[in-house]
């Protein structure tokens, strides 16, 4: 009977996305000519909204369980391309969807570490990794610590790395949501943040893993045509080619030809490699990214929902493909958008500029001259004020947020508005799928690794799936909370947590299935050494500089252009001694993450956790009695896909 | 062959593909991206070479070395008998 369902429910999911795609295009082109037809914009925007969480909603209601397995795993019976699309959707945030493009527009080549180690990763997800954890058969990774290491101190270790990766990146989601409310749709930020919540909470709260992982199929196919659609538009337009993957090639060859008009040194173009990371951190970041990816519980976990071990392999695969799409697709939008200001903004006069610098600078995320380009009439005061100018827009007094890249390109493609809310459609997609992966990852720990596991092992099933729901609002709750205070911080820290992880998860689960001799006192040591070696070195160096240059024997980084020293830090300490020994200092403080060892830039930590984790790992192993013959036959068993799971949940 | 040579035999074979597999990971991770600026004086459809290995070659690599992988691993897990059923 339950195969039967299951059959019947698989075979048609082909079918079931088919026509959801069919109604989200219908629905667009409805929106198109209700535009037409004079309906304003905003109200537009609230329907793109209404409607794409209002779908989510409803395939969360139907996806309702009151069984184990089905809340935390979905049952183990998703197909691999689908938890493919899902992967992708819980994987790319809204950092992803909005910020990436800008990212690349502002880093050039550097920023293209970025896309490298957010997709390398997952061959090491696939390789070393999700197969095994898969055939372990257990529903949370600190599961699966605390059995290969014996109890709960691997256990707990494990929950307070999962909590601290987990917790600023769900909180960085919600204040996505709330930053393309406010503007793209025209929303108050509060409100967005609230809608967002909402949009996650019917999401996964009554379907747990189940609910999550279909409404994220549905949120990849928004978020990827929401992705596709305006740069196709704009490579068409330019090119005649609806491929702008391939066109953007001839683009970066006019960027170089502009960059050369303008002044720009041939070191600092938009193509060359190293002049805003040097080496060393360019790879260090790759490096910490990929192995991030590898070990971040929300996307792990995606992979223990598979039917079988080789279909995990396969939905890694998958995965990977969903995500290349969008990736090798950003930068085509930095090129494009980078051109667009070359072209028609810089070396413009200031009374003709392209309308669309005012819209975007009406909400901060265009500055001329220093200031938020609202209209003619400020930028020129502005711009008046600088001696000596000339009354054209040069290239240092033209200042765009990274986030603003995505966002304008329809109305620089000049598209109709409902391109723009399809791109607000989008983006709320991209932050909705990665906020229920990870508030599920971090209420999966708290109700399944601490209540069912640690508090009360004999609580009875209803009671279990009860915890679970009332853990998962609070957390959401208290995310949202902290979210709607704006914290900047909170939004820059997102990078640390795959620094975190990697340094605090990646040994012990490669360890744990590559090493026989690994033993719990080791993999313990491994974690909290790793985790703090990280955590140390991210915290010193952003809000304690003055403290790691006196105690940690830390200095000031270098300039990857000119190699000299970013901050004279004898001079600040000799005529500002108040400034230099400050605790917890500012974003603005001239030291904050400034400082370190070995030039290596807080933002890749993990390149100090991750070998002081293996190292200790290793070490401790060494002194302590290995693993019994029974645990070792337990890691023979988790390497070959034939047999029973080995952790059978009752 | 016996089952425990056999067992023996499939983790021997699973950790060669796995090694095959990293190391053409760190040569698309790291290796090629250390010539980038000499591949940039290479020129295809206006990408310099070094730009288009970091934003879309290794990518590609990547997306490919995976499905060669499930496959290739899914050959070694059923010569040892060690596959799951159908």
């Amino acid at each position: 009977m339950a195969t039967e369902a299951k059959a019947d429910f698989t075979s048609n999911l082909g079918r079931i996305y088919t026509i959801y795609t069919g109604g989200f295009v219908a629905f667009v082109i409805f929106i198109a000519i209700l535009e037409r037809m004079g309906v304003p914009n905003n109200i537009l925007g609230y329907l793109f909204v209404a409607f794409t969480i209002g779908v989510y909603a409803a395939i969360g209601i139907l996806s309702r369980t009151m069984q184990v397995d089905e809340y935390y795993v979905a049952g183990r019976k998703v197909p691999s391309f689908y938890n493919g699309m899902a992967t992708a959707a819980d994987w790319m945030s809204a950092a992803s969807f909005i910020g990436m493009a800008g990212t690349l527009y502002l880093l050039g080549y550097d920023g293209l570490a970025f896309i490298l180690g957010w997709t390398g990763g997952y061959v090491l997800v696939a390789t070393l990794i999700a197969p095994y954890l898969r055939k372990f058969g257990c529903y949370t990774v600190p599961d699966f610590l605390a059995f290969r290491f014996g109890g709960n101190a691997a256990r707990i270790a494990g929950i307070v790395v999962l909590m601290s990766c987990s917790f600023t990146y769900v909180v960085a989601q919600i204040v996505g949501t709330g930053l393309i409310g406010a503007r793209l749709l025209g929303m108050s930020f509060e409100m967005a943040v609230f809608v967002g919540l909402v949009g996650i909470l019917v999401c996964s709260m009554l379907g747990g893993m189940r609910a999550v992982t279909w409404t994220q199929v549905a949120q990849y196919i928004v978020l990827i045509i929401a992705y596709l659609v305006p740069v196709v538009i704009l490579s068409t337009q330019k090119f005649g080619i609806p491929i702008p993957q391939l066109t953007y090639g001839t683009v970066l060859s006019e960027i170089q030809i502009k960059e050369a008009a303008l002044g720009v040194a041939a070191t600092a173009s938009h193509i060359v490699p190293f002049a805003r990371y040097d080496p060393l951190n360019f790879f260090a970041l790759v490096l910490c990214l990929m192995v991030g990816t590898a070990s971040l519980p929300h996307v792990l976990m995606r992979y223990f929902t598979t039917p079988s071990v080789r279909e995990a392999r396969s939905s890694v695969a998958w995965t990977l493909l969903f995500i290349f799409i969008l990736y090798f697709t950003a930068p085509a939008y930095a090129a494009f958008a980078k051109l667009e200001v070359f072209e028609n903004v810089i070396g413009k006069p200031l009374g003709q500029l392209p309308s669309w610098i005012y819209s975007y600078g009406k909400i901060g995320l265009i500055q001329i001259c220093g200031v938020n380009a609202v209209d003619v009439a400020s930028i020129t005061a502005a711009c008046g004020r600088i001696a000596g100018h000339n009354g054209m827009l040069s290239l240092a007094n033209f200042a765009i947020q990274a986030d603003a890249i995505v966002i304008a390109t329809p109305e620089i493609a000049g598209l109709p508005y409902v391109v723009s809310g399809l791109v607000a459609a989008g983006g709320l997609a991209a932050a909705l799928s990665t906020a229920d992966g990870l508030l599920l990852a971090i209420a999966n720990a708290l109700s399944h690794d601490v209540y069912s596991r640690m508090i009360n092992k004999n609580a009875p099933v209803a009671r279990k799936l009860i915890i679970a729901r009332v853990l998962l609002v609070l957390v959401a709750i208290l995310a949202a909370w902290v979210a709607a205070g704006r914290p900047a911080d909170i939004v820059a820290m997102v990078a640390w947590a795959f620094s975190l992880a990697a340094a605090g998860l990646f040994p012990a689960l490669v360890m744990g299935i590559w090493s026989k001799k690994t033993t719990s006192a080791g993999a313990v040591a491994g974690i909290w050494a790793g985790f703090l070696t990280t955590l140390v070195y991210l915290v010193v160096t952003r809000y304690f500089p003055g403290f790691g240059v006196d105690y940690l024997g830390m200095y000031s980084n270098v300039s990857p252009t000119t190699g000299r020293a970013l901050v004279d830090l004898a001079k600040i300490k000799a005529e500002t001694p108040q400034i230099f020994s400050q605790g917890m200092v500012l974003i603005n403080h001239p030291m904050a993450s400034r400082v370190g060892w070995f030039n290596v830039a807080n933002i890749s930590a993990g390149l100090f956790g991750m070998p002081v984790g293996f190292l200790t790992m290793w070490l401790v192993s060494k002194f302590t009695t290995a693993p019994s013959s029974e645990m070792q036959s337990f890691i023979d068993d988790i390497r070959r896909p034939r047999g029973e799971a080995v952790m059978i949940e009752k | 062959m016996s089952e425990p040579n056999k067992v023996q035999a499939h983790w021997a074979e699973t950790q060669r593909l796995t090694y095959i597999m990293i190391g053409i990971w760190a040569f698309f991770s790291f290796f090629i991206h250390m010539f980038a600026p000499a591949l940039n004086n290479i020129k295809i459809l206006g990408f310099p070479l070094g730009f288009y290995m970091a934003a879309q070659g290794s990518l590609i690599v990547f997306v490919a070395q995976l499905f060669w992988f499930s496959g290739a691993q899914d050959k070694v897990d059923r010569k040892y008998g060690m596959a799951e059923d159908d």
